[in-house]
């Protein structure tokens, strides 16, 4: 009885010095993003910024597979959490229509931030809704694409290359198509590279939030996949399931099969990274963002690691959009500090040092500089991928698309439900539904 | 921990917590008053944080509202939400999905626990020690522990692999407990048995303890065998504890959702989507919130079912 | 479960081997059992190398890697950049620096296992007052629909989670309360506020109406029965709910990872949370698991001879 009570009692006094509030001297603002590396790079950048100006910088960092229902979660019941919030360019559309983001067309006039300054590919993709018009939301913070990553140095490995090029009869060098990058993914497949079994490509498979679906889409694109009639608005049959399409859908499950690492069911960048680390992969699907975190990798980093863009597939070439764009919440009490911080982070200097520290800027004074090729060995294959660039839907009901689209895909690659074509046909299906109760069909 | 302990310092913490000024100005109450003083803020918190919210549920659910937009117009649909429900094959394999769990876990729970419970009862020397040992896993968060059981899982470098493949011979990255169609069931059945066993084994206990000697005792005199007495006294006597077990262990699992939210979010595809899954996709993923209104609606009426039984078999208990 | 209950059974009291083989039986269940727990407390305990080895490593050398990530985020820069930065001033720099990272500022582990704290013990006081008053007002007086209040008081705790959170969602976005702790105490105290009823009222049914019909005789009032008859002696029943309040306050997952999203969120939706570089941060995530089980394990182990009740509603007393 006695130990219970003073069990108790040490556990209430240490609430009470948890309860008691730290002292404040200066304004403090919280930034919200996914947790990953580029944002922890962003808290050292941002120490720049707490210096310069005496505002406090809190952060809010969010893991990928979370991320989305957390913060959706979180503009959704006018949460006053974020001041400041990178958030996913699928967003866009949501937020604006729904009053999470505050409209940023005044103060870029009034402050000469000008978007012409910035990649278009990343104005359309993190700023603008709807898109095409000039009504922007964010100001694009960190470009991003899905890129590939490949062991240099296994590749340079003259028994492998003997090996490959008796089988192939090419030589092993990074893909210029997707049906070579198969290839070598079954050729390493399995595979004793210095004394350890090794396995083909890591590829996003996660069902839970968007993993599969943004991994699908670098086989979908360049297979001839499109989200609607170019003409015809959310007109989708035989554009979402087009023998392309279905071709494309197969490939990817066909990868998946046979070179994939094994309990390969539900990975995401995360498990990318994790595989391509610990050395059992030869090839990795995962974004830009990651590269700069990789190259420095003191185990598979340096003259180890090459990189390459999402390989041309028989209907050309296409990569799935990433990236976010910074944006102010609407029900943040501390919206003139918000806005302050997005001036001091569109300025060129800060946009240099966000990208040598490892973000990747999109902004022209960085991106158009000469010697921008040559600061990093991803930085001409990013500029090619942002070129050929695809996003999913934005609309205001993307998750509902999303879900559907994670659902029948990874019920056809992962759980072995069902034909391809019976897969994206339920993706018509679903995502007919869905626009014909928004009212746009 | 006996009552004779004298007052201690959180008795008179408490006693000093209720209001002294509603003690001394309700001096000359009647019991009656009292007794509705006492009882009040209980009812109203439930009211205003079950109660309305559950009428505010029902009034959703025929309407077509979306929390993510709260400028667009609501109509009524009537029941149409209910009939989609009822007729959605996604709704039914979830509710397939949650009865393989619900069942597989009472089945395997009631017999290691009430097994459990039988050799406990032979009173070896430390098995107070080895029960508590035992019911360490079900005081733990289902979630925090769930999730490290994702760890556990994995081929290669997870513990579960790795023993399995060490007492059978099979490769440990051979088989994939969350990842496969046929074992993602199985992974959470087993996350629940490990750990819920022990509150099946406990009310058992209970059961076991609360046979009267005189009855074995008239079983000896009568020269019945060993075999015998199990099924004709043991059995018989401690069932409705079993029962009481089986019955909250079942509500439990029906409503299961943070230990599978983690451990597999209802992959792969949807083999393991439970329906509290389902229903937090609906509702905080695709923000149908008349319609995952309706689906709560229908939960609630079946657990509503279930507790009625429940609270019967509490009682029937209680009275022994 | 306790010593005074070995005299029971005297006639049909098992053999010696029948007692051994039974033991046997029990520890090797009670030593599977453990595995888990004993697995993550070693991984905890593992730099994050070990803790993704194959085959899995049981001997290691220790590192408090998982303990400094839990604590602290980091970003990894390049040599050139760490060479301008101050040398490391403590422990965890060292390590961290080792590995080409800089660790950039604290986690918010602390802030979430505040949190926990600081929500747990404001739902227990408040359920455990609220249920003390209201299972002497079942206890003592005739309330009209006595039982059907009762029944009703434990519904609500029955119901799942998920779907009182879409209605709860909407209220508390309309009163400000989403992501505040005193939201959470709020709904905490509901739950748990029923179970505090039922267990309560059991015990104080079982203390003699004539203690507080003596003290009425000698000038009392109810209420001062009540305060000074009463509550002393259901002190242990007040403690042991209190206790359960706790635990299901501590560990509550689906209602927390819906209604809070930083300020006010607890430990059990942000330790799943816990990455690294890569995929899951396995040693930091061990290491809060740990921290996180450790108040529960001592709760467990002052409670067990409550637990049964507990668990029962008060229904099964031994």
């Amino acid at each position: 009885m006695k130990k219970l009570i003073a069990g108790a009692t040490a556990l209430a006094a240490s609430a009470m010095l948890a309860m008691t509030p730290v002292a404040a001297n200066a304004k403090t603002i919280t930034l919200c993003w996914a947790a990953w590396d580029p944002a922890n790079a962003l808290v050292e950048l941002s120490k720049d910024y707490t210096a310069k100006s005496g505002v406090d910088m809190k952060f809010e960092f969010v893991p990928w597979p979370n991320f989305a229902d957390r913060m959706l979660n979180e503009l959704n019941s006018k949460g006053k959490l974020c001041d400041l919030l990178i958030g996913d360019s699928q967003w866009i559309g949501g937020s604006a229509e729904n009053g999470h983001y505050v409209k940023l067309n005044d103060f870029f006039a009034k402050e000469g931030i000008k978007m012409d300054d910035f990649m278009p590919a990343t104005v359309t993709g993190y700023s603008e809704w709807p898109k095409g018009t000039p009504n922007y939301w964010a100001l694009p913070a960190m470009g991003d694409a899905l890129g590939w990553t490949y062991r240099k140095d296994w590749f340079a490995k003259p028994e492998l290359r003997d090996a490959f090029k008796k089988q192939y009869n090419r030589d092993l060098e990074p893909p210029k198509t997707l049906d070579e990058l198969v290839d070598i993914a079954k050729f390493f497949q399995g595979r004793e590279v210095d004394g350890k079994k090794v396995y083909g490509a890591a590829i996003f498979t996660e069902r839970g939030s968007e993993g599969i679906t943004m991994g699908v889409s670098n086989f979908l694109y360049p297979y001839g996949f499109k989200y609607q009639d170019p003409k015809k608005p959310y007109s989708m049959e035989g554009f979402v399931n087009s023998d392309g399409a279905v071709k494309g859908l197969e490939a990817y499950k066909a990868l998946y099969k046979c070179c994939t690492p094994p309990g390969y069911t539900d990975a995401y960048m995360g498990e990318g990274l994790d595989a391509f680390k610990s050395g059992q992969v030869a090839l990795q699907m995962n974004w830009f963002a990651f590269f700069p975190g990789l190259y420095k990798d003191e185990k598979v980093g340096g003259d180890k690691i090459g990189f390459f863009v999402n390989p041309k597939g028989p209907a050309g070439s296409g990569s799935q959009l990433g990236g976010q764009g910074l944006s102010v919440v609407a029900y943040s009490p501390n919206q003139a500090e918000a806005l302050a911080y997005i001036k001091w982070f569109a300025n060129p200097e800060v946009q240099k040092k966000w990208w040598s520290m490892g973000g990747y800027s999109a902004h022209k004074a960085v991106l158009n500089d000469p010697g921008f090729a040559k600061t990093a060995p991803f930085a001409a294959d990013f500029l090619v991928a942002m070129g050929q660039v695809m996003d999913f839907w934005a609309d205001p009901s993307y998750a509902q698309l999303l879900l559907s689209e994670q659902k029948r895909i990874h019920d056809y690659i992962v759980a072995d439900k069902g034909t391809a074509k019976e897969a994206l046909d339920g993706m018509i299906k679903d995502w007919t539904k869905v626009f014909k109760d928004d009212g746009k069909l | 921990m006996t009552g004779q302990t004298p007052p201690d310092r959180i008795a008179e913490r408490v006693a000093a917590a209720t209001p002294q000024a509603l003690a001394t100005g309700v001096r000359g109450l009647s019991d009656r008053a009292i007794a509705w003083i006492f009882i009040t803020p209980t009812m109203l918190l439930l009211l205003a944080i079950n109660i309305f919210p559950l009428i505010w549920t029902i009034q959703l659910s025929f309407t077509n509202f979306r929390a993510n937009r709260t400028n667009a117009a609501v109509k009524n649909v009537g029941i149409d939400n209910y009939t989609s429900i009822l007729s959605d094959p996604d709704i039914w394999a979830a509710m397939q999905s949650t009865a393989h769990f619900v069942f597989w876990t009472i089945i395997l729970q009631t017999l290691i626990g009430f097994t459990l419970a039988w050799l406990l009862d032979r009173k070896f020397r430390g098995h107070g020690f080895w029960t508590t040992i035992i019911l360490i896993p079900m005081m733990l968060s289902p979630a925090v522990v769930g999730n490290f059981w994702r760890f556990l899982y994995q081929p290669q470098i997870g513990l579960f692999n790795y023993i399995i493949a060490f007492f059978t011979g099979v490769d440990p990255s051979s088989f994939e407990m969350i990842g496969s169609v046929q074992l993602a069931p199985w992974s959470i059945i087993i996350v629940d048995t490990w750990m819920w066993t022990p509150y099946v084994m406990l009310i058992c206990l209970a059961g076991l303890r609360s046979i009267p000697d005189y009855i074995y005792e008239a079983a000896e005199v009568d020269r019945a065998s060993h075999w015998r007495q199990f099924w004709s006294i043991t059995i018989p006597m401690a069932l409705p504890f079993i029962m009481l077990a089986v019955l909250f262990r079942g509500i439990e699992n029906f409503k299961m959702f943070d230990m599978v939210n983690l451990l597999t979010s209802g992959g792969p595809g949807s083999t393991t989507e439970v329906a509290s899954i389902t229903l937090k996709r609906e509702a905080f993923e695709k923000w149908r919130t008349g319609f995952s209104s309706a689906f709560a609606i229908i939960l609630f009426v079946t657990v509503f079912g279930l507790a009625n039984i429940y609270v019967k078999a509490l009682n029937q208990v209680k009275s022994r | 479960m306790s010593a005074s209950s070995s005299s029971a059974h005297s006639v049909v009291e098992p053999s010696a081997l029948t007692k051994r083989i039974a033991l046997g039986a029990v520890i090797l269940y009670a030593l599977i059992t453990m595995i888990p727990l004993f697995w993550i407390v070693i991984t905890s305990m593992k730099s994050p190398p070990d803790s993704i080895s194959y085959p899995p490593k049981i001997v290691f050398q220790p590192s408090i890697e998982g303990y400094c990530n839990l604590f602290t985020n980091q970003t990894r820069q390049t040599p050139e950049y760490l060479a301008t930065l101050p040398p490391p001033q403590n422990r965890c720099e060292e390590v961290t620096r080792q590995r080409n990272m800089v660790i950039v500022g604290p986690s918010n582990f602390l802030k979430r296992f505040a949190n926990s704290l600081i929500i747990a013990f404001g739902s227990t006081a408040l359920s455990v007052l609220l249920g003390t008053i209201a299972a002497y007002g079942f206890s003592r007086f005739k309330v009209p629909l006595k039982d059907d209040l009762l029944f009703f008081i434990l519904s609500t705790r029955m119901m799942p989670p998920i779907a009182v959170a879409i209605p709860i969602y909407l209220m508390y976005r309309e009163l400000g309360l989403s992501d505040t702790k005193l939201g959470m105490i709020l709904l905490y105290t509901a739950v748990n506020v029923s179970l505090a009823v039922w267990l309560l009222k059991g015990f104080i049914d079982e203390i003699p109406r004539e203690y507080e019909e003596a003290a009425m005789i000698d000038g009392y009032t109810r209420l001062q029965a009540f305060r000074k008859v009463v509550l002393p002696q259901a002190t242990t029943g007040i403690v042991a709910t209190a206790i359960f309040c706790m635990i299901f306050a501590w560990n509550e997952y689906a209602f927390a990872v819906l209604l809070t999203s930083g300020d006010a969120q607890p430990a059990p939706p942000f330790i799943p949370t816990i990455i690294g570089e890569g995929g899951m941060d396995w040693p930091a995530v061990g290491a809060g698991t740990t921290l996180f089980l450790i108040p529960i394990l001592i709760f467990t182990i002052l409670l067990r001879k409550h637990l049964l009740r507990g668990i029962t509603f008060g229904a099964v007393r031994k």
